[in-house]
């Protein structure tokens, strides 16, 4: 081994930490208005700014309308057009932007504290009055179109649709990305009648986070949305289909200089008792730089640059998603490894320090979570999304705390079994064939 | 209605600096109201000092600083950080690069014993070198070869802008120059550039400031001394007639351009630059700006469009020569020459008939809360005071950004627009060669 500098006086010792800081959820206040919406109003205040997140209940909205809606929400309502929308919102330091995936419609922000009054009135303004006008639709779709377009050409995005058709079969979250004819089709009238439809207040999550007092923050919130109305539909989307095993996947994408390996496994609510040794098994496994599967693919061969896993929550179902982009040349090894750690680990308890390592990793990102009112923010509206609140972090805190090695074994063995994956390759299939089909079935796919 | 202007907010983040004996300047600056903690070294070395024939050492150098350390075996410095509950990175500028924690506060000795091993001595092995080569080439293929506008514009763009090799080669590298680098070559980059002198360690967040004065000294106080390296001047002439290229992009579903003028030197002439970053977002941030309003909504000739200082976005942490930029990709069949010649004519425009009212302050209010939001974060504000502190000597700065911003002048951004003219700019085209 070669260093650059004389040898030092002696060996240095890593210094032992100090005591851990007790995790503290921050003040926050709470108030379900009469029209049914949720505010929730957290306190942090570092920087005279506030985020805002509207969680919109969104389950079996059609695809196509509910993506062309979030686009084009915020283009017009009868008193303002989208320009002045988006002038009155620089105006307070603040911007608003939509999105929508299978669980929700999501209106998210930020500006200025002093500006938390607008911001909310603006809100209040495109919730109750968004109008859909003909020009910015016609705009925003052909948008859309190219948006999509150029997503359909992005390898992350054709393994991840490769993915979720995999595994969710014909559950609603098969499909997450319309296809550009059916944008084409979405007209203005389509699109009121979803909002009328289905962007109400009852079930609606509205969080507020940063330099407010939690009970002005609610009041404020009570005044601008609480004339906001409209009874709609509610759709349930039914639970996720148990994850199949059965052949690898491959979906042919001639040309590619690399394969994109994507791996689905089971897993669980943040609420039950599994997750939090299942969240320390995946964490061992792939899911931080210090995993066993980074450094086996990454640090000792070189496989490829960012591989990590990660435990997945919708709405109605939880998954495991590991992922990695590997050489062309490697691919039937790169999957060899993935499947002897992910077996590894089924079958063998971690080491004591691994597990330390992990635990440790888990306890200290919740507190740099908590540590920004967007990250705040981010976290309070998954929560409440799926029913929780803050106060659950100190309860999940405690769990990961003493999750035993027992727990964690018994976890890795029902979750990340290599026997329970379903896996997807997406990559030049005339030269990965070989080496993926030595390994396991492979069954080929063109690419659409 | 008159537009009533939001009063632009500042932060008061206290800021403590001192030097060591050996040339590592130091700043701290302490914020008790989260338990985390930001942690930043910075060396005054990037892409632009890379060697001829060395194209991506800069960056895979960085990667090398991972691998283990004087008293730290390869993957140490990962379990250590992780292990502690943190989280770490580092990435490559043109005119730095820095490497980074943020961590609960309880392991603010040990992100500081680990950043000191490495400022002693990384382990420049040969099998590590051919290891993070491999890696880099990965990296390489997942960001920019096998995906659609890879490189672009931030590696396509600067070479027809500039001439002089620091300033216009690939930062990336070839995977040729890459695999040909040696552990000598490591040892010297190593030697030249990671020296106490030219480095710059900044904490921020959950500390208290004698006790960190104190752990700082007792780890980095007998790192070595060497000085900084004199930096080369990479000044290029302006452009004093357009330049353009194209190429196709096999990926590419959709055409795309990028277009960049020379600015002030954002360094010696803040004043003069700070104009510049004003008015790409005057231009650029959101539908009420003006060439969102023109080119996405009324002409319908680009289906998104962005605008910011410096090729990698950074318009506070790059030195001279760097540029105002702006990019846009444009639907099926677009017509690449009608969007460049509506820019230039909004850009008269706007240097002829002034803003609208309120629109100046409107858009200094959205960059305060930029500003705010991106030093929310511990580690992003230890980062920034880095840079400023490296490049300027006044990591206070940040405190002051979103005042001196909220200070330029409606005839400042006037003047400045009128200064990006065609025969100034730089282009490049993607043309689409992905048909699905």
């Amino acid at each position: 081994m070669t260093t650059t500098t004389t040898a030092p006086v002696g060996p240095r010792t890593l210094p032992p930490l100090g005591p851990t800081r007790k995790l503290k959820v921050p003040k926050q206040a709470e108030r379900t208005l009469r029209n049914g919406l949720t505010v929730i109003a957290v306190r942090r205040p570092a920087v005279p700014l506030v985020e805002l997140r509207l969680w919109v209940p969104f389950g079996r909205v059609h695809l196509a309308r509910g993506a062309m809606l979030s686009q084009t929400m915020l283009s017009g309502t009868e008193s303002m057009t989208s320009v002045q929308i988006a002038a009155e919102l620089q105006k307070v330091g603040g911007g608003l932007s939509a999105g929508v995936d299978p669980d929700r419609l999501m209106l998210s922000g930020a500006g200025l504290v002093t500006g938390l009054d607008r911001m909310l009135e603006l809100l209040a303004e495109v919730l109750t009055g968004a109008s859909y006008p003909s020009d910015e639709v016609a705009t925003e779709r052909d948008r859309l179109v190219d948006r999509i377009q150029v997503a359909q050409s992005q390898p992350a995005h054709l393994a991840r649709e490769a993915l979720l058709k995999r595994i969710y079969g014909r559950h609603p979250y098969a499909t997450q990305t319309p296809e550009p004819g059916q944008i084409r089709a979405v007209r203005p009238a389509a699109l009121r009648a979803v909002h009328s439809e289905r962007v109400h207040p009852a079930g609606a999550q509205l969080v507020l986070v940063g330099d407010v007092q939690p009970e002005k923050a609610l009041d404020a919130a009570e005044r601008a949305l609480g004339g906001w109305s409209g009874a709609g539909r509610t759709a349930e989307l039914p639970a996720t289909p148990p994850l199949e095993p059965g052949p690898l996947l491959l979906i042919d994408r001639p040309g590619s200089v690399q394969s994109s390996l994507r791996i689905a496994l089971p897993a669980v609510s943040r609420t039950d008792p599994d997750h939090a040794p299942l969240q320390l098994a995946n964490l061992i496994f792939g899911g931080y730089f210090s995993s066993r599967w980074v450094e086996n693919i990454r640090e000792d061969k070189g496989y490829t640059y960012g591989p990590h896993s990660v435990i997945e929550h919708s709405v109605a179902g939880s998954v495991l998603v590991a992922a990695a982009d590997v050489a062309t040349e490697v691919t039937g090894p790169a999957l060899l490894e993935t499947t002897y750690e992910l077996g590894r680990l089924a079958s063998l308890p971690p080491k004591p320090e691994e597990l330390e390592q992990a635990r440790q990793y888990a306890l200290g990102t919740l507190q740099l979570g908590m540590s920004t009112q967007a990250g705040l923010a981010a976290l309070t509206s998954a929560y409440a999304g799926n029913g929780l609140r803050l106060d659950f972090l100190a309860e999940y805190a405690a769990r990961l705390a003493k999750a035993s090695i027992d727990d964690v074994a018994r976890a890795a063995a029902r979750y990340l079994a290599p026997a329970r994956a379903a896996i997807v390759v997406l990559g030049d299939a005339e030269r990965v064939t070989p080496g993926l089909a030595a390994l396991t079935t492979v069954q080929t796919e063109q690419e659409t | 209605m008159a537009a009533r202007r939001s009063r632009i907010p500042a932060t008061k983040y206290p800021v403590e600096r001192f030097t060591l004996d050996n040339g590592l300047r130091v700043v701290l600056t302490p914020d008790r109201s989260a338990p985390v903690i930001g942690v930043a070294v910075v060396y005054d070395v990037g892409i632009r000092s890379e060697p001829e024939g060395r194209t991506g050492f800069a960056h895979l150098f960085e990667h090398l600083m991972f691998q283990g350390s004087e008293n730290l075996e390869k993957l140490a410095h990962f379990r250590h950080v992780q292990g502690a509950g943190g989280t770490f990175n580092g990435s490559t500028h043109l005119d730095y690069t820095d490497y980074f924690e943020t961590l609960p506060s309880n392991a603010l000795e040990r992100a500081l014993f680990l950043e000191a091993d490495r400022m002693r001595g990384p382990r420049l092995t040969e099998e590590n070198l051919r290891n993070q080569v491999d890696v880099v080439k990965e990296e390489i293929r997942v960001n920019v070869l096998n995906r659609p506008y890879g490189g672009f514009p931030w590696l396509t763009l600067p070479p027809v802008m500039f001439d002089t090799f620091p300033n216009a080669h690939d930062g990336y590298g070839s995977f040729d120059d890459l695999e040909s680098a040696t552990v000598a070559d490591a040892a010297d980059f190593f030697r030249r550039y990671y020296a106490s002198g030219n480095a710059v360690l900044a904490v921020s967040g959950d500390i208290d400031v004698a006790e960190a004065t104190e752990l700082v000294t007792r780890h980095f106080g007998d790192v070595p001394a060497r000085p900084a390296p004199q930096r080369p001047d990479f000044t290029e002439p302006d452009l004093t007639a357009e330049r353009r290229t194209s190429y196709t992009d096999a990926l590419a579903p959709l055409p795309a351009v990028a277009g960049a003028w020379r600015v002030p030197d954002p360094v010696t002439d803040f004043a003069g630059y700070l104009p510049y970053v004003v008015l790409a977002e005057v231009l650029t941030d959101g539908d009420a700006s003006r060439l969102v309003e023109r080119l996405v909504q009324r002409d319908r000739t680009v289906t998104s469009l962005g605008g910011y200082l410096g090729f990698m976005g950074d318009p506070f942490d790059v030195r001279d020569p760097t540029a105002l930029l702006l990019q846009a990709h444009l639907p099926p069949g677009g017509d690449v020459d009608k969007v460049l010649r509506t820019i230039d004519e909004e850009l008269d425009r706007l240097a002829a008939d002034g803003l609208t009212d309120g629109e100046l302050a409107r858009t200094q209010a959205r960059m305060a809360t930029h500003l705010l939001r991106d030093t929310d974060a511990v580690l992003g504000r230890a980062l920034r005071m880095a840079v400023l502190e490296q490049q300027r000597g006044e990591p206070g700065l940040l405190n002051e950004l979103p005042r001196l911003v909220g200070e330029v002048t409606e005839e400042q951004v006037r003047a400045a627009a009128a200064t990006l003219r065609p025969e100034r700019r730089a282009a490049i085209e993607v043309i689409a060669g992905g048909v699905r």
